[in-house]
């Protein structure tokens, strides 16, 4: 499987929870998503948001997100989001950080909710219907917020290795596996695949996912790009430099994607 | 400010709040992606030699954990981090922040990032040093437009901590929880009562003599040019190259955020 066929996996409508730039973020997969034309994606971060949510914002492509924050780290602020924001184009429903990773947690576990400190005395909590503040049971006169769990329909990210067992392996961003265990499919671009069982294999076990937990996986080499690859390959702080830079405008986003989003079409083809 | 004596400035006033035998004592200390300036003053406190482990999110290798931003904040729960950062994109005299937008909800008039952790971090770790380097009335602001988190909670509601202070490019002002409110402290050098007052959009408190912020003595000095920028590197390549003049061959590993 490709990746643009791993992409025609998810639905329009589709809810989707994409992981940071810094955390194994799929640039392959979000770029094959503008490829393939998908349209009212409901978006989670988890916990904020980066380049491919910006693009795929950018694209077209989304309807709504929940999320922490979403950033361009040190080239600033996400351009195409912000501008959907304020055309009225993009539901944005505001979140914290611990509150994104709990409520994975609670689906991991299978119940239907889980306490969280702090937060309380955020307007954040207003903001949220779904968030409940109860006493604690335990304690009287301890007011503690619950959150729903989150079990999301889709979870996409890139990992280093897939092996003959659909295992995956994902070095210490094992934040993933919470996110892979909560989400109804994960799919799964990797830089290559290995032969054997990685879970026989004491010193990668600890960051395998295992493959119960994947639906698919599709090999795209550099499929992180212009995201880092734990220490396989850095950051591309110019490229996203560039993006930021040129998805200030409408014309330099579409320049863009004439240029790093569909041309792979054509290289793919080659 | 933007020289580089500037930031050494602002590195030894934090690395003097860290050390503040006054405080909540730091034996572990968590910082984020929002300016190399709070990794500094973490390391200098460091190597004039208190014992504090230090856990850099944004390292490009050997990050501190394996279960990424979540093993922080699951740390944090617990009360097993004493000292944390935060910025704001508004930061009013109850040392409320705004990392959301201004204008309706969810920032409608200008919307910044969004929230981070910052809801979680400000009550569940034990203390917290405020960071802006700009210093006006747009971002210290008489009461934010929304509140990320709050500067105090009402009696009854969990918090472990507070803000300790905000250290701007002008000034270091302290915070009192138990009134809410700011009282300025030292003032960097070139800067007066008056220059700051009317650069700050909220009220606060003078009390007494002001003293001058102090720069680095020539012993953190000689630390920050060398064992501290040896620390920071290969994570923040354009700050130590700016600051000391120390360059590095790319790797890849550039200053990133998230």
């Amino acid at each position: 499987m490709d990746v643009d066929a791993l992409a025609a996996l998810v639905p329009d409508g589709a809810q989707l929870a994409l992981v940071p730039d810094n955390s194994l973020s799929p640039g392959a997969f979000a770029r094959a998503l503008v490829r393939r034309g998908a349209r009212g994606l409901r978006l989670v971060g988890v916990p904020v948001s980066g380049y491919a949510t910006d693009l795929l914002i950018g694209a077209g492509c989304v309807a709504e997100i929940e999320t922490s924050a979403v950033t361009l780290g040190e080239a600033g602020m996400a351009p195409r989001f912000t501008a959907a924001l304020a055309a009225g184009k993009l539901r944005v429903t505001d979140a914290t950080c611990p509150a994104m990773h709990t409520r994975l947690q609670a689906a991991e576990k299978g119940v239907p909710f889980m306490p969280l400190r702090g937060v309380l005395g955020s307007d954040l909590v207003a903001h949220r219907p779904d968030w409940k503040i109860i006493d604690n049971p335990y304690q009287a006169g301890d007011p503690i917020l619950l959150l729903p769990a989150l079990s999301p329909e889709f979870a996409a990210f890139h990992a280093a290795m897939a092996d003959e067992e659909g295992n995956v392996w994902v070095g210490r961003r094992r934040e993933l596996a919470t996110l892979a265990h909560a989400s109804q499919r994960s799919l799964v671009t990797v830089e290559r695949t290995v032969r054997g069982n990685m879970l026989e294999d004491e010193r990668l076990a600890p960051g395998v996912i295992a493959g119960v937990y994947v639906s698919a996986t599709a090999v795209v080499e550099h499929g992180a790009w212009p995201i880092g690859l734990l220490d396989e390959y850095g950051y591309d702080a110019d490229h996203v430099a560039l993006y930021a830079k040129l998805a200030r405008s409408d014309d330099g986003f579409a320049e863009y994607c004439a240029r790093f989003v569909n041309a792979q079409v054509a290289r793919a083809a080659e | 400010m933007s020289g580089k004596s500037d930031e050494l400035l602002l590195i030894a006033a934090i690395a003097r709040l860290i050390t503040d035998p006054l405080g909540h004592p730091v034996r572990h200390a968590a910082v984020g992606a929002a300016s190399p300036i709070p990794a500094a003053a973490c390391w200098l406190a460091k190597m004039q030699g208190a014992d504090i482990r230090l856990s850099l999110l944004h390292r490009p290798r050997g990050n501190p954990f394996t279960e990424g931003t979540r093993e922080l904040f699951d740390l944090a729960g617990q009360g097993r981090i004493d000292l944390f950062f935060l910025g704001g994109v508004q930061i009013d005299g109850e040392a409320n922040i705004n990392l959301i937008g201004t204008g309706d909800w969810p920032g409608t008039a200008v919307r910044f990032p969004g929230s981070f952790g910052s809801a979680f971090m400000y009550l569940t770790v034990h203390r917290t040093i405020l960071f802006r380097e700009e210093h006006s009335p747009r971002v210290l602001v008489p009461r934010v437009d929304h509140i990320s988190a709050p500067g105090t909670s009402p009696p009854g509601t969990f918090r472990r901590g507070h803000a300790q202070a905000l250290v701007t490019g002008r000034c270091v002002f302290r915070f009192d929880p138990a009134r809410a409110r700011f009282a300025l402290a030292t003032l960097h050098p070139g800067e007066t009562r008056e220059g700051v007052r009317a650069a700050t959009g909220f009220d606060y408190d003078e009390l007494g003599e002001i003293a001058v912020t102090e720069g680095p003595t020539e012993a953190q000095s000689a630390l920050l040019a060398g064992p501290v920028c040896d620390a920071m590197i290969e994570t923040y390549p354009d700050f130590c190259r700016r600051v000391w003049g120390r360059g590095m061959k790319e790797t890849g590993a550039k200053e990133q955020a998230a």
